[in-house]
């Protein structure tokens, strides 16, 4: 314990009184983008996956300007079929004597795309399930309830394959529906549990007693405190579609064939396993790579969200 | 208890109900019909196909069918198949118990290693070990798992042919095994399908065990227990361990759905005659009984399995038995 003087005590009052804040209002608390800056600098690891997943988003964005060749351009099929990785084409040629690159770029802009689209639907989809349930409280939460059991009850895959195999191929904005609209139970779920609790908070009751109306409390007030749960789910769910639509795309069933995505790709690739691995093993650390990524931004993301847990163990 | 397990049990009984006429309505719904296979041929005469359609039920309209059916399930008939012309309890009969050998081994190996691990990470955490198997982790969560399959079938059964790369049986020699040859021959197929689902339930398993874990670490009883001066390896394994399983529970009921999903993707490359190719090849041939029973007995496994972890959790955690 250092020697405390009056000297320091006043001082100490000073800095403590001097301060530009009006008395009574806490510290501003730093932002949520600040925090993951703070994090992110103490993190090599979230950093590598935070850029190469910017990395990513622009190259898919940009592909058309900066693949080396067209993704369905063929090349000589008898000289350039399934040529290993070179100078030429960095990844090698796939069975058509197409350029692996740049299919591997056009298709994370399908594959990328699909999944944020899908998983922006499922969310709008879950939030407005979750928060009518949970609002509504009683029988129809209940009844509400019960249907998103059921629907979870049903494996995500095989409820997609059954779909996708009963009507046959579908087209790119059908296959974006299917899968925003079997994405949506887990994040009503979710969106439920913070309704039901910020229900009951103070500042409920008071934008109540204030004559709000309880739809506007409810879209004002209650909602918005799922906002950080809500962004965690979305972003593991953009990685879970990703690996949902390429497993589609594995059995056959995912985006029209000479469009690349990475799951087409994978299978494509499947036929010539053997002797030409680059077409299996490129695509699938294409796409292990950013659903690793997005994991690990999660990670970060879940603590920057919830700061209690920055000085845990 | 025995009103949350009637209460739980009638839930889940609504919950199949949902499933199957969900399921129902989508079959019905979508293009299609069964014999797609011999509707084409020329020499199918309409009477034929009547005679066909009417025989199976086929005519009748949708709510009759449907009627028929749960009709048929309360008293404990599932149906004929309409693509292997025999019962579908036969049919499910034959894929379920190799469906349940797969799903249990992966889940005991999945989880006994997803438990180990998350603990010893738990026990160091931020040792080198702590982050290079929460890495490696964290990448084999990542991968798809048609993708894990199919590298693991590459390499191991591919390239170094340690191992038989598909089926469950081997085609030629199984017959004249020994009784001990056989379990063995079926275990040597059972490496790679199991060992793939395996590794990705234990690698979310290990990820919650250390989150557990390092949860419980500061709570007083923790404390209590160390300053009574009991060994660190006995506070961890011991006290905090047991406490931190609690979680992992309610993990393993949620593990089911996971895994009857990942069954579509492991059985089909590595063609274990299980529910998972099951199901596809009957939504294929529009073979309405078979993928309504399937899809009725993976609803049900789905609930059992929520309600097992349930009933696990009331009996490891006695603040819930009395609720």
């Amino acid at each position: 314990m250092p020697n405390v003087t009056p000297g320091s005590v006043a001082a100490f009052a000073d800095a403590v009184t001097s301060h530009p804040r009006p008395p009574g209002e806490p510290p501003p608390a730093p932002g949520v983008l600040a925090r993951v800056r703070a994090i992110l600098r103490r993190d090599p690891a979230g950093l590598a996956a935070a850029s190469f997943l910017a990395l990513l988003v622009l190259a898919a964005l940009l592909a058309p300007w900066i693949t080396p060749y067209d993704p369905n351009q063929q090349f000589d099929l008898l000289a350039q079929r399934r040529q290993p990785p070179s100078g030429q084409h960095w990844f090698g040629t796939d069975s058509f004597a197409r350029d692996v690159l740049s299919r591997v770029l056009f298709g994370a802009r399908v594959s990328l795309g699909i999944s944020f689209v899908a998983v922006l639907l499922a969310s709008l989809l879950g939030t407005a399930w979750g928060a009518a349930a949970g609002w509504a409280g009683g029988i129809l939460d209940a009844v509400m309830m019960r249907v998103v059991d059921a629907l979870l009850a049903i494996p995500r895959i095989l409820l997609l394959l059954g779909v996708v195999a009963l009507w046959g191929t579908l087209s790119v904005p059908a296959l974006v529906l299917l899968l925003g609209l079997t994405g949506w139970f887990g994040v009503s779920r979710l969106v439920r549990a913070e309704v039901l609790a910020a229900r009951q908070r103070d500042f409920v009751t008071a934008a109540h007693s204030l004559g709000a109306a309880p739809v506007r409390v409810l879209v004002r007030h209650v909602v918005p405190q799922a906002a950080a749960p809500l962004l965690v789910a979305a972003a593991l769910g953009v990685g879970h579609v990703i690996v949902v639509e390429a497993g589609l795309a594995f059995l056959g069933f995912g985006v029209p064939a000479p469009q690349a995505s990475w799951g087409n790709l994978i299978r494509d690739g499947f036929d010539a396993f053997t002797g030409a691995w680059w077409l299996t093993v490129v695509p699938g650390v294409a796409l292990a790579s950013t659903v690793l990524a997005l994991n690990v931004l999660v990670d970060r993301l879940r603590l920057a969200l919830n700061p209690r847990q920055l000085h845990g163990p | 208890m025995t009103a949350f397990l009637l209460r739980r049990l009638g839930q889940g009984l609504v919950v199949v109900f949902g499933v199957v006429t969900f399921t129902f309505v989508l079959i019905h719904a979508a293009p299609g019909e069964p014999f797609a296979d011999v509707l084409e041929d020329a020499r199918l005469s309409p009477d034929a196909l009547a005679a066909l359609r009417a025989r199976y039920g086929l005519d009748q309209p949708l709510p009759t069918q449907y009627g028929r059916f749960l009709w048929g399930v309360a008293r404990g008939d599932l149906g004929l198949s309409l693509s292997q012309q025999r019962p579908v309890a036969a049919v499910l009969a034959d894929a379920l118990p190799n469906t349940l050998l797969l799903m249990s081994v992966a889940l005991v190996l999945g989880f006994a290693g997803g438990i180990a691990l998350g603990a010893a990470q738990g026990a160091r955490p931020g040792s080198r070990f702590d982050r290079l198997t929460g890495s490696l982790g964290l990448a084999v969560a990542a991968l798809p798992e048609f993708w894990l399959a199919l590298m693991a079938m590459l390499l191991l059964a591919g390239t170094w042919r340690l191992l038989p790369v598909s089926g469950m049986i081997d085609p030629v020699l199984h017959p004249y095994l020994s009784p001990a040859g056989r379990v063995l021959d079926v275990a040597r197929h059972l490496v790679l399908p199991a060992g793939t689902l395996a590794l990705i339930i234990g690698a979310a398993v290990s990820r919650y065990q250390r989150a557990a874990l390092l949860e419980v670490l500061p709570d007083p009883f923790v404390r209590t227990a160390r300053a009574k001066g009991a060994p660190r390896r006995a506070v961890i394994f011991r006290h905090a361990l047991r406490n931190a399983l609690l979680p992992i529970i309610t993990l393993g009921g949620l593990a089911v759905p996971a895994l009857l999903g990942g069954a579509v993707f492991v059985e089909g490359i590595f063609a274990w005659p299980g529910m998972g190719r099951l199901v596809v090849e009957a939504v294929e041939t529009r073979d309405y009984p078979v993928v309504l029973a399937s899809v009725m007995l993976g609803s049900v496994l789905v609930v059992l399995g929520g309600l097992i972890a349930d009933l696990l959790y009331a009996a490891a955690d006695p603040r819930l038995r009395r609720a």
